[in-house]
């Protein structure tokens, strides 16, 4: 009997709860997100990674690398690798669930319900007070990444020039990041080829 | 009929958008505006200043707008699973892939590279959004600077900072 509710409490335990944990935290997440997928990833990881510590930083780096090199929803992308990371397809279902959940709810009863809602003064006196936040809570991730990023003289110019494309020239991030996996690549082969005959280069780069 | 119509236009979107909410709702507005004409350009522009203002992932609710007011209830729900259907698929291949040869130099290489260019990505989008709409008037600098400082050092739950800014804006409004 004891042996059974111990095999049912382990299944809760790193399923369900876990998971509803999750859809919790995600849900909290969704709604509280102005100004788009950006303005998740500070939300995000402060409930995994500083408060929950479900995950490392750099695991969490590795998340947001990977859910930005796929096509998509970023916050979609966001909650379903964080979600199968911490708690496997379960989690990432609740996860997905939980950062879509609050949006479309949110929108529903105002498409149902209210006509305009630019029209009422709170909601501009509001936005006007969050908007410069939520820049901040964009930027400050974006900073945390460059660090994380670790970069040397070799690379150093890599995001200053994505930012130059991005803002002065409009190049759609799709190339960016297309050029970015090729470029990968080819180092990758480089160094496969050299790594043979001359592993100085790759220390070299590591440092 | 016109919910496999939902179905396709933001399965596409969802499998072919890059680069976060902005460059997706100028896709949407392509298929929803300009091919099916489900709506006009003005009412687009409502819809999407409306998604912007309401929390959680813009192309999402974009997508629940655009559902809601083609097929109901069940026309949102349609539109929003399909936006994320391509994001699953993918997701469950790459994820499986990647934990496998995390330590291949060909995923290691390319990962090194879209570090510092997701970073550009992320810090230009922060860039974009600094303009006179955003900074109206000294108290949103303060604003800005106090939630820099609160979130980078301190690490304050940005949920707080995030309505601490929006009863501040309240108050100064």
């Amino acid at each position: 009997m004891l042996a059974k509710n111990d095999y049912f409490c382990k299944i809760f335990n790193e399923m369900n709860i876990l998971s509803l944990k999750l859809f919790w935290e995600f849900f909290k997440i969704g709604a509280f997100t102005f100004g788009g997928g950006y303005a998740m990833i500070a939300l995000v990881k402060n409930a995994l990674v500083e408060r929950h510590r479900w995950m490392t930083d750099d695991e969490f780096t590795e998340c947001i690398t990977l859910a930005q090199s796929l096509p998509g929803v970023f916050a979609i992308n966001m909650a379903l690798y964080t979600g199968f990371k911490i708690a496997k397809k379960t989690g990432a279902g609740f996860a997905m669930l939980g950062a879509a959940l609050p949006s479309m709810i949110i929108i529903v009863v105002i498409a149902a319900f209210i006509q305009n809602i630019n029209g009422y003064k709170v909601v501009n006196d509001v936005f006007a007070g969050i908007r410069p936040c939520v820049i901040a809570l964009i930027l400050v991730p974006g900073l945390n990444l460059l660090k994380k990023a670790k970069l040397t003289k070799s690379t150093f110019w890599i995001p200053i020039l994505t930012c130059l494309l991005i803002c002065l020239l409009g190049v759609s991030p799709m190339y960016l990041i297309i050029a970015a996996i090729v470029g990968g690549v080819i180092w990758a082969r480089a160094t496969i080829g050299k790594t043979a005959s001359q592993p100085s280069k790759k220390e070299e780069e590591t440092k | 009929m016109i919910y496999l119509q939902l179905f396709w236009v933001f399965f596409k979107i969802g499998l072919f958008g890059f680069g976060g909410g902005y460059s997706m709702v100028s896709m949407i507005r392509m298929e929803v505006v300009d091919d099916y004409q489900w709506m006009s350009g003005g009412e687009y522009a409502d819809l999407l200043a409306l998604s912007q203002m309401t929390p959680g992932p813009i192309s999402i609710n974009t997508a629940t707008f655009v559902g809601y007011t083609q097929g109901g209830i069940l026309g949102s729900v349609i539109a929003t699973f399909s936006l994320c259907l391509p994001s699953i698929v993918l997701m469950a291949m790459v994820v499986s892939l990647f934990f496998k040869h995390k330590e291949s130099p060909y995923v290691k290489k390319p990962m090194q590279v879209m570090n510092p260019v997701v970073a550009g990505l992320i810090i230009s989008a922060a860039l974009m959004m600094c303009n006179s709409d955003s900074f109206s008037s000294y108290i949103s600098v303060i604003i800005f600077v106090a939630t820099v400082v609160a979130h980078y050092f301190f690490k304050v739950n940005p949920i707080l900072l995030i309505v601490a800014a929006g009863v501040v804006g309240w108050l100064c409004g």
